[in-house]
């Protein structure tokens, strides 16, 4: 039992934690959920510092609505239940009214629920089951382009590659089950023959028994959807087992760069679907912030292999602060409403959502660009 | 190669030319189990001697791993050192880890119950992993070999030269610490130690360095392991867990305390997870090991080849 005393320091030291939040409102908050640790921590912490960028251009140019702008990051350890938690935690605890998350569709699902019970929006950066914005969750906004929408900026080149038989290499997580789902549906339609559905869990790093039996499949495309650790070993190991098909990686989480480095001459000829090309800033739609954001990424000295991810930390947190700036308040209810209408230049492109889902309880999707390069001699090159 | 929209292994297209492609396909199954095998035999039989033998669950063997390959790393990359000596030294500093890891913390837990001992473990393991994370970054790195990069070709069959170097060295290594267990005097007064801790002592065996050996030997095999393979596929903080898990596992089917057994687990796992990708379903690869694994014991629940001297 405690004494009578201590009880009441301990009251008033839970009155003081309870006190405490109310009193920081000299600030606007936004919480950010990434992988900082775990398997997808490179990608998480290229997202936050992305995110980082923005916040510290945003405070330079005088905050949000006169206040200053101030980024909450939890890390959701590459982990569903974490994930949960950190939302609880940044919702309840640090009483954000818009979060930006949470790196993987598996992470953004185990999210969703919560911004349900809570009322508060979540822009999401980086995610592309088509799940998300079609379940009928209002508070989502999803920047990043769903499977379907990157299948379909593929099609035309279908017959530009001349694919006739393509085979399938996903990671088996709600990523890689719906971008071979929506491929091969793009595929048939266009008349290309769909050989052998791989799967693999997404900690392996052995494919061996996988790439033996796409090589048997005898397709001339290997479409391979998961994050950049397992597509340098994919590279690897089908040059080692002597795979002749095309790989075309999807999902945007293939950092080009970092393949060059880690699987050498394996990544020579291989095709990569991204949603920013650092390597030709100029070629983008808004070709100045492209320029500006790649010149701010490399003074930090961050990877610049990276880059490829942390444009959405940067687009994800703009379009946030353009919408509280619509809203005239940070509250929940008033940001959710001002993201519809929202109309940001954003380093992908032009952000700005649409509807999709079940009718009222539509989620928000924006249309973003795709581009397909390629790695040849060690460079990337425009397709 | 097979037609466009003949699908191999479909009932009706058994002509020669399918029959040959199914044939090649499974021969590279079973190169590739091989090759696999030897890896995961090497991470058994670390672990057999510290799970097995000490009946330490040891958490930190994964982080070990990595450590191995963390070595590996920074000695070829920013040191320079050639490859082959890297490879050793990283095996040492794997194992006088594992006596530092042992001497701080298990040295104070001797006759502690196992959950304690569990926990104390558990927090060793994320307090590595973080460190690593810390120095390294979350970015995978990839350790260059001086092995040449076009594979090596026999027929239809293809293998690279690392995968070839890393299955005869970890083969030696196995038989290396088969010797050391079985044949020495060290390794007699190993076994002593665990099997009847007092007897021992009292015939002049000191208690205490024997546990440091022993973990210290067994955490030199899981560097040894990382090492290697660091090369194989690339390095990064999380790298371990996977291997931990496949350790306890070939641990437990060989049967506890046994060499032999674990390197007898380590290539039924390979050829189960093979064979299974490649016939049944690729998405339950990691899952056929386990079922395997849950029949066995369910058939012989002591492993495979579990000694009885060794249980109780």
């Amino acid at each position: 039992m405690l004494k009578h005393g201590s009880a009441q320091v301990l009251a008033a030291a839970v009155f003081m934690a309870i006190a405490a939040p109310a009193s920081a409102q000299e600030t606007i908050k936004i919480g950010v959920t990434q992988p900082l640790t775990g398997a997808f921590a490179a990608s998480g912490n290229y997202v936050t510092q992305g995110a980082k960028i923005a916040e510290d251009e945003i405070n330079k140019a005088g905050g949000v609505l006169g206040k200053k702008l101030q980024l909450v990051v939890e890390d959701n350890k590459s982990n569903p239940t974490e994930a949960v938690s950190t939302a609880e935690k940044l919702i309840t605890k640090d009483k954000v009214p818009v979060m930006l998350g949470a790196w993987s569709s598996t992470l953004t699902l185990a999210v969703m629920p919560k911004l349900e019970e809570h009322g508060v929006p979540m822009l999401v950066e980086t995610s592309s089951s088509g799940k998300i914005t079609t379940s009928g969750n209002p508070f989502i906004f999803r920047i990043s382009p769903t499977s379907e929408m990157e299948a379909r900026a593929f099609e035309p080149l279908v017959k530009q590659l001349g694919i006739k038989k393509a085979d399938f290499l996903a990671t088996n997580n709600d990523f890689g089950l719906g971008a071979s789902q929506e491929f091969t549906k793009m595929l048939k339609a266009a008349g290309v023959t769909i050989g052998a559905t791989e799967l693999m869990d997404p900690k392996a790093v052995d494919f061996s028994a996988q790439l033996a039996k796409i090589k048997a499949s005898g397709g001339d495309t290997v479409f391979v959807t998961t994050a950049v650790e397992q597509i340098t070993l994919i590279l690897r190991q089908a040059k080692e087992q002597q795979l002749t098909a095309r790989i075309i990686t999807t999902g945007g989480s293939n950092s080009p760069d970092q393949l060059i480095q880690q699987a050498g001459s394996a990544a020579d000829e291989s095709f990569h679907l991204v949603f920013f090309t650092p390597w030709f800033p100029e070629a983008v739609k808004n070709p100045a912030l492209a320029v500006s954001f790649v010149k701010e990424w490399n003074a930090r000295g961050y990877q610049a292999g990276g880059l490829t991810e942390g444009f959405r930390g940067w687009d994800g947190i703009t379009t946030i602060v353009e919408a509280i700036k619509a809203a005239g308040k940070a509250e929940p209810a008033a940001i959710q409403k001002a993201l519809w209408d929202v109309k940001v230049k954003g380093i992908n492109g032009d952000i700005a959502f649409i509807k999709q889902g079940p009718a009222g309880k539509e989620s928000a999707q924006n249309v973003p660009s795709v581009y397909l390069i390629k790695i040849a001699n060690g460079k990337v090159t425009r397709m | 190669m097979v037609p466009p929209g003949v699908r191999p292994g479909g009932s009706d297209t058994i002509h020669t030319h399918g029959a040959k492609t199914r044939l090649d396909q499974f021969l590279q199954h079973c190169l590739n189990a091989l090759m696999l095998g030897g890896t995961y035999a090497l991470l058994g039989i670390g672990l057999t001697l510290i799970f097995g033998i000490m009946r330490v669950v040891n958490f930190t063997h994964g982080e070990l791993y990595a450590f191995g390959a963390y070595c590996m790393y920074a000695l070829v990359v920013p040191v320079g050192m050639n490859f082959f000596l890297a490879l050793l030294l990283a095996m040492v500093l794997g194992a006088l880890l594992g006596a530092v890891i042992e001497m701080l913390l298990l040295g104070r837990l001797r006759g502690a119950d196992i959950d304690t001992t569990m926990l104390v473990m558990i927090g060793a393991w994320i307090a590595m992993q973080n460190t690593e994370q810390l120095i390294w970054s979350g970015v995978a790195l990839t350790v260059p070999n001086p092995f040449p990069s076009a594979p090596l070709v026999v027929g239809p069959l293809s293998v690279s030269w690392l995968r070839i170097f890393v299955l005869f060295t970890a083969v030696g290594l196995i038989f290396a610490a088969y010797t050391v267990v079985n044949r020495t005097k060290l390794g007699k007064a190993m076994r002593a130690t665990f099997q009847d801790r007092d007897t021992a002592a009292l015939m002049g065996v000191r208690i205490d360095r024997m546990h440091t050996a022993t973990f210290a030997l067994g955490s030199g095999l899981a560097a040894a392991s990382g090492a290697l393979l660091g090369p194989v596929f690339v390095v990064n903080p999380t790298m371990g867990d996977l291997a931990a898990a496949k350790a306890f596992a070939i641990v437990i089917l060989g049967g506890l305390g046994n060499i032999a057994g674990a390197t007898i687990g380590g290539f039924i796992l390979a050829f189960a997870e093979e064979l299974g990708a490649g016939y049944v379903s690729s998405g339950y690869r990691d899952a056929m090991g386990f079922v395997l694994i849950i029949i066995i014991l369910l058939v012989k629940p002591t492993g495979l080849f579990a000694q009885r001297e060794r249980i109780g």
